[in-house]
C-alpha cells in the first residue's frame, strides 16, 4: 500500500467524507448549466450569489435538522417540528400585528421571546409524553404534529397574518457584516449548541442512552432528563426556524409554514451519517445534509427540470445519496467492480460495523447480519 | 475411528483480514459419528474457522473437502444445503413464532401453495420426540426455556441436513440439568453418524462430551488429539501457550480469616430483602475486604438477589443498611451514591454501549454520577483510562477504539474498570468470567482477590462452583429463588458439599 493510497483511504474513512463529496458534486454540476454559479459579488455592501442563496435558503432546515439529530440520537424522532415552526411564526406575527408601533424593537423582541418560550414549552410537552409517560416517540410527536397545525391556524384565525415591521424583517431577510442575518443566527445557534453538547458530557450521555438504554440505566444515567432536554432543544430549534421563515416573508401562514419539513430534516440527519436507531450522532453531518437538500432544490431549478418532474428527480437523487452514504452498499459495489462477479462479503469481522459512516438508511449489511441479529427471549 | 474416511477435511486454510492474519495454514478434519471440540482462547481463530467452513467468509488459501468432494460455499445457506449446519450461541430463531413454525420456516410443507399446518405440526412433534423432547409445538418459542429453544434450533438444523453440525457455545446460558439434556441429544445424533463440531469455554463439558479436539492459537494449528490423551492442564497450557502459574499462584495465597473480617462494621446488611417472583426474602451481611460468593443454578435467583442489593430492581420487602445506616435503594443511582457497583451478567444487553469507544465506556458510570454539566476533564479521562488499560491489561490498548471491536474478555475488563474508577465500597460482579478465555478469566479472578485484599467488599456470582470456592470467604447457596444456606468457606466446604446443598440434601 503506497503512502498516498493510505492517506486516500484515511480520507475516505472520515465520517464526513461522503456528505462533503456529495455536496461538492452537486455544486460543481451546477457549473455546467450556470457558468457564473460560483461567482459572488458585492452589492450595497452585501454579498450576492447562488452560494449565498443556498445558505440562506437552508437556514430553517439546518436548525430543524440539528434539533432532530439530538432527538434521533436518543433513539426517538420528532414529527412535530413543522407544526412548532408554524406556531412560533404565527404567535410572533400575531403579537407584532397587535402592536401600536410595529417597528418597536422592544415589541418585536418580546414577540420573539414569547414565540421561543412557547416552542420550548411544546418541546417539553413532547419530552414529557415520551420520557415521563412512555409513549412511543413517533406517536407522541404525531399528536403535536397534527394538533399543532390546528393550534397555528387557531392563532392566525385561519388567515395569513401580514406584518410590516422593519426590526422583525431583519431576522429572516436582513444583512449584517455583508452576510444574511439568518445565516449568522444559524451559525451562532449551531456553534453554541455544538459547544454545549460536546464540551459538556451531554453528547456522550445522549449517545449512550440511544445506543443502549438498559446499560445506561444501570450505569446510573438519568435518561429521562436527557430525553426531555433533547425534545426541548428540538422545539427551540424549530421555533427559531419558524421565526426566520415567517420574518423572511413578513407574514405567518399557519397552514403552510414548515409543512413537511420534518421529512426533509430526517433525511438531512440520515445523509449526515446518524443512524435512525439512535446512538452516535454528527451535528456537522446533519448541517451538511440540510445544505445538500437545499442545494438540490436549487439545482433542480437552475438546470431546468420541468416542474412536474421535480419531485421524481429529487427522489431519484435522494436514493442515490442514501446509497452512496451506505458503507454496506459501497462494499458491495466495490466487490462487483473489482471482481466482475457476484459481490463478496465485506472483509470485516461480524459484529463490527466498518466505521461510523454506516449509519444511513440501508444499514442491513448482508453477511454481518446473522451475527449482529441477537434473538433473545 | 481413524479407519473411516473423514467426512470433512480442511487443509492449509488461510484467511487474512486487513491487518490481521486470522487463520494461517490450518488443517482440520472431522469423522462421521464423532464429537470434535475446537479449542482456543478468544481470538485464536475458532469463529473464523467456523465462518470459513460455513461460507460466511471466503478463504484466501487452502481447500475444503466434504465427503471427499472439494467444496466452496458462497454462504451459510449453500453450506446448509450441502450438509453443514450451525447453531449459534445466541439462538437465531424467531421467539414470537411457534416451535413448529421455527423448525419449518422457509421450507414449510405445502400443497397447492398453501401451508399444510397439520403436517408441519406432526413432523415437528416427531422430530422433537426423537430428541426426547415432548413439548407443545404450537406454543410460541419464547414460552420455552432457553435450553429448549437451543434444542429446537438443533432439531431444525438436523432436519435440514445432517452431515456436519456446528454447535457454537451451545451451553453458555444453560444450567447443569439443561446441559445434561443437551448432551443426551448430542450423543443421540452422534450415534446416528452426524459429525458434531463443539465449541465451548467449559473445559469440563468438553471432556465429558468430546471424542477428539483440535487446538488453535493465534490463528495457527497447535494440534489434534483424542480427548483421552490430553489432560485438562496440558490442554490449557496449549491454548494459552504458557503454563498455569497464574491460577496456581492464586490457590497458594491464604485467605484472611473470616472471623477477623466479620469483626468490623458491615458494609451492607440486608434483612428480609425480597421481591415477589424474583427472590424470596433473605438476610445477608457483607464486610469490608470480604468476598461473598453466590452459588446456585441458573435461574436460582442469584442475579435477582444481586439486583435488589444494587437497586437495579426495587425490593418489595425488607431493609438494607449501608455502613450501619438504613438506606432505601430506589434505583441504580441510589446504589451508586451509596458506594455500590453492579457489573451485570449480560455484557451485551446491560453492559457495553457498542456505539461508544473504550474510553467513553470506561468513564460512563463516573460521568453519569457527576451529571452532564460537570464533564470529566479530558486529561483526567485519559489518565484514568491509561491506568486501567495497563492495570487490567486491556487489549488492544487503544482507548479510542469502538468497544465492539474488543473481544468478550476485554470488554468485560472495560466494564470492571467502569465500576472500579467509581471506587465502590461494595462491588457486585455477576458472572464476570462467563464466555471469556482462560487467560482473562485468571486475571479477573486475581483482580477480585486483590480488590478484597485492599478492603473492598465483593459479591461474586458464578455458575462455576470451583471459581466461587476459590475466591469466596463466605458462600450463599441459592435454589428455586430462595437463599437456602450460607457457608463459611474453609475445611469441609468443597464442590461436593455445595452441590449437595443445591440438590437439597441436608449436609451430614
Amino acid at each position: 500500500m503506497s503512502d498516498t493510497h493510505r492517506r486516500l483511504t484515511g480520507l475516505v474513512r472520515q465520517r464526513l467524507f461522503w456528505p462533503v463529496l456529495i455536496l461538492v458534486v452537486l455544486l460543481v454540476s451546477n457549473l455546467f448549466f450556470t457558468p457564473s454559479f460560483f461567482s459572488i459579488t458585492v452589492r450595497d455592501g452585501h454579498l450576492y450569489g447562488s452560494l449565498i442563496d443556498i445558505l440562506r435558503a437552508s437556514t430553517p432546515l439546518v436548525l430543524v435538522a440539528v434539533g432532530m439529530t439530538v432527538v434521533i440520537a436518543t433513539g426517538g424522532i420528532d414529527l412535530s417540528v413543522g407544526s412548532v415552526m408554524a406556531i412560533s411564526g404565527a404567535l410572533a406575527c400575531l403579537h407584532i400585528s397587535g402592536l401600536a408601533d410595529q417597528n418597536s424593537v422592544t415589541g418585536v423582541l418580546f414577540a420573539v421571546v414569547l414565540a421561543l418560550g412557547l416552542s420550548v414549552l411544546l418541546g417539553l410537552w413532547n419530552g414529557a409524553l415520551v420520557a415521563a409517560i412512555g409513549i412511543q416517540p413517533i406517536i407522541a410527536t404525531l399528536i403535536l404534529m397534527v394538533a399543532g397545525r390546528g393550534l397555528a391556524q387557531l392563532i392566525t384565525d385561519g388567515q395569513i397574518i401580514n406584518v410590516n415591521s422593519a426590526p422583525y424583517k431583519v431576522i429572516g431577510a436582513g444583512y449584517a457584516l455583508t452576510l444574511p442575518v439568518s445565516v449568522l443566527i444559524v451559525v451562532a445557534v449551531v456553534t453554541a449548541a455544538a459547544l454545549l453538547i460536546r464540551r459538556s458530557a451531554l453528547g456522550m450521555l445522549v449517545e449512550s442512552v440511544g445506543g443502549n438504554p438498559t446499560a445506561s440505566r444501570l450505569a446510573g444515567i438519568r435518561a429521562r432528563q436527557l430525553v426531555i432536554l433533547a425534545y426541548v432543544f428540538a422545539g427551540l430549534c424549530a421555533g427559531i426556524a419558524g421565526l426566520i421563515f415567517s420574518s423572511n416573508v413578513s407574514s405567518a401562514d399557519g397552514n403552510n409554514a414548515g409543512n413537511l419539513i420534518e421529512l426533509d430534516a430526517i433525511l438531512a440527519v440520515v445523509i449526515g451519517g446518524t443512524a435512525l436507531t439512535g446512538g452516535r450522532f454528527s451535528l456537522a453531518g446533519s448541517v451538511l445534509g440540510a445544505v445538500i437538500i437545499k442545494a438540490l432544490d436549487i439545482t433542480i431549478y437552475t438546470i431546468g427540470i420541468p416542474s412536474q418532474a421535480n419531485l421524481l428527480f429529487k427522489a431519484v437523487v435522494v436514493i442515490v445519496l442514501c446509497l452512496a452514504q451506505s458503507s454496506a452498499f459501497r462494499a458491495r459495489l466495490a466487490g462487483i467492480t473489482r471482481r466482475g462477479g457476484p459481490a463478496r462479503p465485506p472483509a470485516t469481522p461480524p459484529g463490527k460495523r466498518p466505521d461510523g459512516t454506516g449509519g444511513g438508511l440501508p444499514q442491513q449489511a448482508g453477511p454481518a447480519a446473522p451475527a449482529e441479529a441477537e434473538v433473545r427471549a | 475411528m481413524t479407519d473411516a474416511a473423514p467426512i470433512l477435511e480442511m487443509t492449509g486454510i488461510g484467511k487474512t483480514f486487513p491487518g490481521v492474519v486470522a487463520l494461517d495454514d490450518v488443517d482440520f478434519r472431522m469423522f462421521p459419528g464423532e464429537v470434535h471440540a475446537l479449542m482456543g482462547e478468544n481470538g485464536a481463530g475458532k469463529s473464523t474457522l467456523i465462518k470459513v467452513l460455513t461460507g460466511v467468509y471466503g478463504i484466501d488459501r487452502g481447500e475444503i473437502r466434504l465427503a471427499g468432494r472439494q467444496v466452496r460455499f458462497a454462504g451459510p445457506l449453500q453450506a446448509q444445503q450441502a450438509g453443514v449446519s450451525t447453531v449459534y450461541q445466541e439462538v437465531n430463531l424467531c421467539p414470537n413464532l411457534s416451535v413448529a413454525e421455527n423448525i419449518f420456516i422457509g421450507r414449510e410443507p405445502r400443497r397447492f401453495g398453501a401451508i399444510r399446518w397439520a403436517t408441519m405440526r406432526r413432523r415437528s412433534a416427531e422430530l422433537l420426540h426423537r430428541l426426547h423432547l415432548d413439548i407443545d409445538v404450537t406454543a410460541p418459542l419464547s414460552s420455552h426455556s432457553l435450553a429448549v429453544q437451543q434444542m429446537v434450533a438443533i432439531a431444525r438444523a438436523v432436519d435440514i441436513s445432517a452431515k456436519v453440525l456446528i454447535l457454537d457455545e451451545p451451553t453458555s446460558s444453560l444450567d447443569a440439568s439443561e446441559v445434561e439434556q443437551l448432551f443426551a441429544v448430542i450423543r443421540q445424533l452422534k450415534e446416528s453418524g452426524v459429525a458434531i463440531l463443539f465449541v465451548s469455554h467449559f473445559l469440563d463439558q468438553v471432556y465429558e462430551i468430546a471424542d477428539r479436539m483440535t487446538v488453535l492459537r493465534n490463528g495457527r494449528l497447535i494440534g489434534e488429539w483424542p480427548v483421552a490423551q490430553l489432560s485438562q492442564l496440558e490442554l490449557v497450557a496449549k491454548m494459552i501457550g504458557k503454563d498455569l502459574s497464574v491460577l496456581e499462584q492464586l490457590d497458594g495465597e491464604s485467605k484472611p480469616d473470616l472471623a477477623t473480617l466479620e469483626g468490623g462494621q458491615p458494609v451492607l446488611e440486608a434483612t428480609g430483602l425480597g421481591r415477589s417472583g424474583a427472590i424470596a426474602p433473605f438476610d445477608l451481611t457483607i464486610h469490608a475486604g470480604e468476598v461473598v460468593g453466590f452459588a446456585g443454578l441458573l435461574g436460582s435467583g442469584r442475579t435477582e438477589a444481586a439486583r435488589l442489593l444494587f437497586g437495579a430492581d426495587r425490593a418489595e420487602r425488607g431493609r438494607v443498611s449501608i455502613a450501619g445506616k438504613p438506606t432505601a435503594l430506589r434505583g441504580p443511582r441510589a446504589g451508586m451514591a451509596n458506594g455500590i457497583a453492579f457489573c451485570s451478567e449480560n455484557r451485551r444487553a446491560e453492559g457495553v454501549v457498542e456505539d461508544l469507544t473504550v474510553r467513553e465506556n470506561l468513564v460512563l458510570a463516573m460521568q453519569a454520577a457527576r451529571g452532564w454539566a460537570r464533564p470529566i476533564p479530558r486529561r483526567r479521562q485519559d489518565e484514568l483510562v491509561a491506568k486501567y488499560i495497563a492495570a487490567l491489561q486491556i487489549r488492544p490498548a487503544d482507548p479510542e477504539l469502538p468497544i465492539r471491536n474488543l473481544s468478550g474478555g476485554n470488554q468485560q475488563k472495560v466494564l470492571l474498570a467502569r465500576w472500579l474508577i467509581t471506587e465502590p465500597k461494595l462491588l457486585i460482579v455477576d458472572e464476570p468470567t462467563r464466555g471469556i478465555d482462560v487467560g482473562a478469566k485468571a486475571e479477573i479472578q486475581r483482580l477480585v482477590v486483590e480488590l478484597a485484599g485492599g478492603g473492598m467488599a465483593v459479591l461474586f456470582i458464578s455458575a462455576e462452583l470451583e471459581e466461587v470456592l476459590r475466591l469466596s470467604h463466605k458462600i450463599a447457596v441459592l435454589r428455586d429463588r430462595q437463599m437456602i444456606d450460607q457457608l463459611a468457606n474453609g475445611a469441609g466446604v468443597d464442590v461436593d458439599r455445595i452441590m449437595r446443598t443445591i440438590a437439597g440434601e441436608a449436609a451430614a
